[in-house]
């Protein structure tokens, strides 16, 4: 098995405040986990805000340099100091897709701009023809067409439409992994469906492997294989997407299914979280224990 | 305690309230709500739903008296029965609305960070808002701030805090506490939870539901995600296209919607323990300026036909308190419904 994404006892810790009342955050401690590389999947991210994934997705991405251990992509080391040339190359292997897409598009320019940017970027080029058809592909993945899309300013398109755009810009370098942070939570209900499926069949038609990063565990639920459920930059469950979902074992993860809003008695108006289960979930914080394997394959994080 | 003992705090009758623009001679009208008709019972939670752009933005502006060029009410009228009177809201002068306004008639804002001043404390931000209309004064004020403050599970500490210093969750019940310390008759929330994480959100929609109850007030509950609305309102209205499709009680419209966009709705929200491929509705909602003939759905509706194409369908009533806007709404089948194991969730 050739690894894509190797994640060794990544931590990172950033300082706060000045010279006086210095504090050091640890956004997320010594986490690892590997993606391979022919078997596409969807590995999610799980946590609260406040909890590391972004600054996870960050680092894999190479927008942040690890305090300590190390990403390694293909083989290669991930870093911020690479040369433009060595960043180039790995951008074009790994692609973000950000959370909000009304943001991620400069309101005053058309979205094929963006598009055009980026394939110029990486096919190396400056034929129109080429970009043109590069793009085309790109749109017809994610189910629009340059044609629809040609000539529009973000805000004529919907928020489920825009968001596909964004993907779609990521997809033309035909990089083998996507992260997606959050790229559903600003997207309406409505098309919210239409966002998940296509990153399924991205993975199944495709063979994308999508780094999946959210807190909604209902949407993590339907499309992931794998996931990880973070708390204070503290891995804290780990493993196969339902195994870990139909019935978590650590209390954190507990707490996160509890909190998940069920529809099955809808109107009945039950609201109230056990305070038990927040209290145990919360007094875990900070104490570091070990991360301990399952006999179903999960690992889990057990203390003292 | 059933709905029908209660009496009408709200009533809204044939509402059209729309955007006229007149930029360099070129004439523009967006028809944001165009025909709403519903009312609001005493002490009772109604959920508002509807994608951005389907106008409900423009509709709670008017229900809470907030209507400022461009937008104008063109038809229709809004009329709260409070306690201390009633009051017309689109024929109010400034002064009557001024009156209710924080004391009977209340509004919890989205996006908590920008409703609070980031340069002024907590405690300055409180008696901004309510200092005038409870009519208290120093010491009696702040007695009455702190007890309100205790209710939503804040220490008097943060009367003292600027609002970066607190978290997503407090700033959202310190929004919450403002908009609720004047024990207002009537309370619009506008996605009060959209910005936060599960653990938290549901927190704040138990704190919203329990203080609703304790003061009997009835609460507009606008978001676009049902999974919140099954669990918080009493009744739900979907808006569409500026346009009220239907409307019931939660149970019916979960389980026996009578629109095919509340079917889509409700059949698209994922669930745990359950993989199996959930629709997702294809198209854009329609441009308000521009709209389509006939039913506004028709063109993203799987079960249109000419004549959704041609007529407007009228909201009737298809059940008990259950009204729908559709041609066709006998042959709308829940697309999930019954399909739900029960219990999985426990």
């Amino acid at each position: 098995m050739t690894t894509l994404l190797d994640v060794r006892n990544v931590s990172k810790s950033f300082t706060m405040g000045g010279i006086f009342g210095r504090k050091t955050v640890n956004a997320v401690m010594d986490a690892s986990f590997s993606l391979s590389a022919e078997k596409p999947e969807i590995f999610t991210i799980i946590g609260e805000s406040g909890s590391g994934k972004t600054t996870l997705a960050r680092m894999i991405l190479g927008l942040e340099d690890p305090s300590e251990g190390e990403i390694l992509f293909q083989g290669q080391k991930v870093s911020r100091h690479a040369s433009k040339a060595e960043r180039l190359a790995f951008m074009s292997k790994v692609q973000p897709v950000f959370q909000n897409p009304f943001e991620a598009f400069n309101p005053l320019k058309k979205i094929e701009r963006y598009l055009e940017s980026t394939a110029r970027q990486f096919l190396h080029t400056k034929d129109r023809a080429a970009i043109d058809r590069a793009m085309d592909e790109a749109l017809q993945k994610v189910g629009l067409s340059l044609k629809e899309v040609r000539g529009r300013f973000p805000h004529e398109m919907s928020g489920g439409q825009l968001q596909r755009c964004a993907i779609a810009r990521a997809l033309i370098p035909n990089p083998p992994l996507l992260i997606t942070d959050e790229p559903v939570s600003m997207v309406d209900a409505s098309l919210r469906m239409s966002i998940v499926n296509l990153l399924k069949s991205l993975r199944d038609d495709l063979k994308v492997s999508v780094i999946y990063i959210t807190h909604d565990l209902a949407t993590a639920y339907y499309i992931s294989n794998r996931l990880i459920i973070m708390q204070r930059g503290r891995i804290v469950e780990m493993g196969d997407a339902r195994t870990v979902l139909d019935n978590p074992q650590h209390p954190y993860s507990q707490l996160l299914k509890a909190s998940v809003l069920s529809t099955d008695d809808a109107g009945a108006g039950k609201l109230a979280t056990d305070p038990d289960m927040v209290k145990a979930a919360n007094g875990l914080v900070g104490q570091a224990g070990k991360l301990v394997v399952r006999p179903d394959g999960r690992e889990v994080r057990v203390y003292g | 305690m059933t709905r029908d003992s209660k009496p009408d705090l709200l009533k809204v009758e044939g509402l059209k309230a729309y955007y006229q623009m007149n930029y360099y001679g070129v004439e523009r009208e967006v028809r944001a709500v165009d025909g709403i008709s519903m009312n609001i019972k005493r002490g009772e939670v109604y959920g508002i739903a509807g994608e951005s752009s389907s106008g409900k933005t423009s509709f709670i502006k008017v229900l809470a008296a907030a209507i400022r060029p461009p937008l104008r009410v063109v038809e229709g009228t809004v009329k709260y029965e409070f306690k201390n009177g009633p009051i017309e809201v689109t024929t109010a002068s400034p002064a009557q609305i001024e009156e209710v306004r924080w004391k009977h008639l209340s509004y919890i804002m989205q996006g908590s960070m920008s409703v609070l001043n980031p340069v002024r404390r907590i405690g300055k931000t409180f008696k901004d808002f309510a200092q005038r209309p409870l009519g208290l004064t120093g010491a009696a004020f702040e007695d009455r701030v702190i007890k309100h403050l205790a209710r939503l599970k804040l220490p008097p500490e943060v009367l003292r805090a600027y609002p970066h210093e607190l978290s997503g969750g407090m700033r959202q019940r310190v929004t919450i506490g403002l908009a609720t310390v004047c024990h207002p008759e009537f309370i619009i929330a506008d996605e009060p939870t959209t910005a936060l994480d599960v653990v938290v959100q549901k927190e704040v929609l138990s704190l919203i539901r329990d203080i609703q109850k304790e003061m009997d007030s009835s609460v507009v509950f606008v978001t676009h995600d049902m999974s919140v609305h099954a669990n918080i309102a009493d009744r739900v209205g979907i808006i569409y296209a500026g346009r009220l499709v239907e409307e019931g009680p939660t149970k019916q419209m979960f389980f026996t919607p009578k629109h095919p966009y509340t079917a889509h709705l409700v059949a698209s929200l994922p669930r745990i323990g359950d993989t199996t491929q959930r629709p997702a509705l294809e198209g854009r909602p329609p441009n308000l300026a521009d709209p389509p003939q006939g039913c506004r759905f028709h063109p993203r509706c799987p079960l249109a036909v000419d004549k959704c194409r041609q007529e407007v369908p009228p909201l009737e009533t298809v059940a008990q308190d259950h009204r729908t806007a559709c041609w066709r709404w006998q042959d709308v089948k829940p697309l999930v419904g019954s399909a739900h194991p029960a219990g999985v969730m426990a």
